[in-house]
């Protein structure tokens, strides 16, 4: 992807709204897009947490390992949500596994510079922790609406 | 004098039909399948049925098979003392009946269009002949997709009809809100799974069986996507006594779900859905 | 019909002598517990002849009156419902068989019966039952309902001591009884909220209309006597009466008219409108403010004439060898009423008095084109904690205007 790709395709996704143009263009330049195909992971759980991804296209599970169960997943992500907020949180580390349930594509950052970002300019630190909060949120509400076994 | 009437058969007096075949689904759900009592009996897809146990009482359960096919089929859960007893029904025995009763899903007006059926748990029961209805005349709809969801992936009803149904051309979508290892689809909310389509608003239909918490926020799905009120369609549930709007128990807002319902309009429920204890 | 007759008080046994003739079981009002209560009566003698009724929110007693007014009171605690609509009712019965059960549904047909002294408040409210059990186009009948009603034979009395609980004139039922008046036109709004297809009755039929075979006024001496029916103008005929003169006429129009001029400052109850309002005010307070004294111990319900809400149990023996269904009266009012699988859908005392009051007044008109409620005042008088349906529909109207 060109340059003016990238930064269309950071500006179209719904975890850019609201960022100022300065801010859309600097997390344009420290962005890459990347690929995985059905099966490949984008974490593993205890690793130290390196990126911070949006997704585009393809749907990412989410899950952990039960020791003797296996691999099981916890929650499914799609095109316009976010993978990831263990890197802004200390130890940094992957609390989940995230594996590519079909073929993904979407736009990466590296957790370290992104955390350097934040610090050094509170504004766009904020703006970003606010949208992160929100993906929180909404992570809750649906584990929790999950837990109200309504099914029963 | 004026004309004396005598007693006929009370609407409530049922009829006696046979168990055929008795199938477990998951756990505590299980399908009867009973030889029709009598012939042409007009079913259509969202109706019910009330099933008596001998000395036990009656449940109403929704028609869950091929309205078509003049066997009877009723997919129950057993949670109280009358399914509890229907589930402990054999091949060959009787078992009490009395309907069709109540509302359709509207698969006359949905012609043309498209038609997204969303079911929640055992919610799938009731809309499985509308699937069927679907399915047997493909080429009087556009897309057809079903989003499905279950607690877990033990609880997923008629997994083994999925494949078939979307070679047929149904978009099988089914996500369960938690997983184990065996499960490679997708975990979360039945509401995440829209994401997954790509709505006409102008031209879908909307059939939405489940928990009514669900059926609030699948409707602020279609909604948020511009499908109208009134052509999203709900089934209800309540306390069933007598099934023929006389005994007043099942009484939501000024509609008899056994009567004016269960199928109901989303537009012309609206009001009370969202009034508590309606 | 002809003109109306004098039936002398003396001669009130041969109607009752030719009714038992005619194969009727007439039941009536007589002295029963310190009330008024409905039963078989054998002679005039057994009516409560001298008695009347003072009645209040929660409260309900028997007066001796100066005088020896057959009728000289206005409803007790019963409501011929108990007859059309039994508390209890087999619907039906099964024996197990060799290869399963069988069902048997054979009803003996119910006794041919005469009311006497039915007020007219009571005669719309069997026509309001008649809509709910007989009128529901394309919908079903109740056939041991219209057994029982099919042998019937009506004998009102027209209201000339409405108590202080009864607003009758309010709801346009009363206390005069003109079978075939309409009370005031429901309003019919061309949607309504609810997917209600519209019945025939619903959309186009008139409010339910009362009828009856003859109609009393009491006179100090003497009854005027109205057939309102062919069966009523066949028993008139063969009383062999004295037409009843224009003064006599007049008399009786005198007394329900003051009755009726009594209610004007009485009890009232706004019904413009009520069928909205009620569906708008779900949230209204004053919910909360009769949730804290309802008891909802079913009362109103019981005394209700239009209520009509019923349960079923199954039964079988010890040895499962026979079973039987029963039906029996229910109230919206038990806390198991609204109960589903996994839940209930009306648990609260305020959930379930605002079903009931709303249903009476506002979804009765959705459902069957007439208002639940006939302004009997039975619910006021008989609710422990004296809750007064006027004064909670004036409080959610926002008026709050006192009644006197």
């Amino acid at each position: 992807m060109t340059d003016t790709e990238i930064l269309a395709a950071l500006a179209g996704h719904p975890f850019a709204q609201g960022l100022a143009e300065p801010h859309r263009e600097l997390l344009a330049a420290g962005c890459k897009p990347f690929r995985h195909a059905a099966g490949e992971m984008l974490a593993r759980e205890g690793e130290v947490a390196g990126a911070f991804y949006l997704i585009r296209s393809g749907h990412v599970a989410l899950g952990t390992h039960l020791g003797e169960r296996g691999a099981v997943p916890i929650q499914t992500v799609g095109a316009g949500e976010v993978v990831g907020w263990s890197w802004l949180l200390p130890p940094y580390r992957w609390q989940f596994d995230a594996r590519a349930e079909d073929a993904v594509e979407g736009l990466a950052f590296n957790a370290a510079w992104l955390r350097g970002e934040c610090e050094r300019d509170r504004d766009l630190g904020y703006h970003l922790v606010k949208q992160l909060l929100a993906v929180a949120a909404a992570r809750v509400a649906s584990a929790r609406l999950r837990g109200l076994d309504i099914y029963q | 004098m004026k004309a004396e009437a005598n007693p006929a058969p009370a609407p409530q007096v049922p009829a006696v039909a046979r168990v055929r075949a008795v199938r477990r689904d998951t756990a505590d759900t299980f399908t009867l399948t009973l030889d029709p009592p009598s012939p042409n009996r007009d079913v259509r897809p969202g109706q019910f049925n009330m099933l008596y146990a001998f000395g036990v009482g009656e449940a109403a359960i929704s028609v869950s098979g091929d309205v078509d096919d003049p066997a009877i089929v009723h997919t129950v859960r057993a949670v109280g003392s009358v399914t509890r007893a229907l589930q402990r029904l054999r091949p060959g025995d009787a078992v009490g009946l009395r309907g069709p009763y109540g509302s359709a899903w509207p698969l006359d007006e949905a012609a043309g269009k498209d038609v997204v059926v969303v079911a929640g748990g055992i919610g799938l029961a009731p809309l499985r002949p509308a699937v069927y209805h679907l399915l047997r005349h493909r080429d009087r709809y556009g897309r057809l997709a079903l989003l499905y969801g279950a607690r877990c992936p033990g609880d997923v009803l008629y997994g083994d009809e999925f494949d078939d149904w979307r070679r047929r051309g149904l978009d099988v979508l089914a996500t369960v809100d938690r997983g184990d290892p065996t499960w490679r689809g997708p975990v979360g909310l039945v509401t995440a799974l829209f994401s997954r389509l790509d709505l006409a608003p102008d031209a879908t239909f909307g059939l939405v069986c489940g928990p009514e918490v669900m059926m609030r926020f699948v409707q602020r799905e279609f909604e948020k996507r511009g499908v109208p009120d009134d052509r999203v369609y709900f089934t209800l549930e309540r306390n069933m006594h007598c099934a023929v709007g006389f005994c007043g128990h099942c009484q939501f807002g000024p509609a008899f779900v056994c009567m004016d319902g269960p199928v109901f309009r989303y537009d012309r429920i609206r009001h009370f859905f969202s009034i508590r204890e309606a | 019909m002809t003109a109306p007759r004098l039936l002398p008080k003396g001669r009130l046994d041969d109607l009752l002598r030719l009714l038992v003739a005619d194969g009727f079981e007439v039941v009536g009002p007589r002295v029963e517990q310190d009330a008024i209560t409905y039963g078989p009566i054998g002679s005039a003698a057994g009516l409560p002849v001298g008695w009347t009724d003072r009645q209040g929110p929660g409260t309900y007693r028997l007066e001796r009156r100066g005088d020896d007014a057959y009728f000289g009171y206005a409803v007790g605690p019963h409501s011929w419902k108990k007859y059309l609509f039994p508390p209890r009712l087999t619907l039906w019965q099964a024996r197990r068989t060799a290869d399963g059960f069988a069902v048997q549904a054979d009803v003996a047909p119910p006794p041919r019966r005469a009311f006497l002294g039915v007020r007219a408040c009571e005669l719309h409210a069997i026509a309001v039952q008649d809509r709910v059990f007989l009128d529901r186009a394309g919908r079903f009948t109740d056939p041991h309902y219209a057994a029982a009603r099919s042998r019937l034979f009506l004998i009102g009395v027209e209201c000339e001591h409405p108590a202080d609980t009864c607003f009758c004139a309010s709801m346009g039922t009363g206390p005069g009884i003109d079978p075939g008046r309409l009370p005031p036109p429901a309003e019919q709004p061309a949607e309504t909220p609810c997917n209600r297809v519209p019945l025939p009755m619903a959309a186009d039929a008139p409010p339910a209309r009362p009828a009856c075979d003859l109609v009393l006024t009491e006179l100090d001496d003497a009854f005027v006597v109205r057939a309102t029916s062919p069966a009523g103008q066949d028993v008139l005929d063969r009383l062999d009466l004295s037409p009843a003169g224009e003064d006599r006429q007049a008399d009786a129009r005198r007394r329900v008219d003051a009755a009726a001029a009594r209610m004007a400052h009485g009890r009232h109850v706004e019904t413009a409108g009520i069928r909205d309002l009620l569906h708008a005010n779900q949230d209204h307070p004053r919910w909360d403010d009769v949730a804290r004294r309802c008891l909802a111990c079913t009362n109103c319900t019981l005394v209700c004439p239009t209520c009509f809400c019923s349960a079923v149990e199954d039964t079988a023996d010890v040895a499962l060898e026979t079973a039987a269904r029963t039906r029996r009266w229910d109230s919206c009012f038990t806390p198991d009423f609204g109960r589903v699988h996994g839940g209930n859908f009306r648990a609260s005392v305020r959930g379930r008095y605002r079903q009931w009051l709303t249903h009476k007044f506002a979804s009765w008109l959705d459902q069957f084109s007439t208002s639940g409620c006939v302004g009997c005042g039975r619910c006021i008088a008989w609710c422990p904690v004296g809750i007064d349906v006027t004064e909670e529909l004036a409080a959610i109207r926002g008026g709050g205007e006192d009644n006197p």
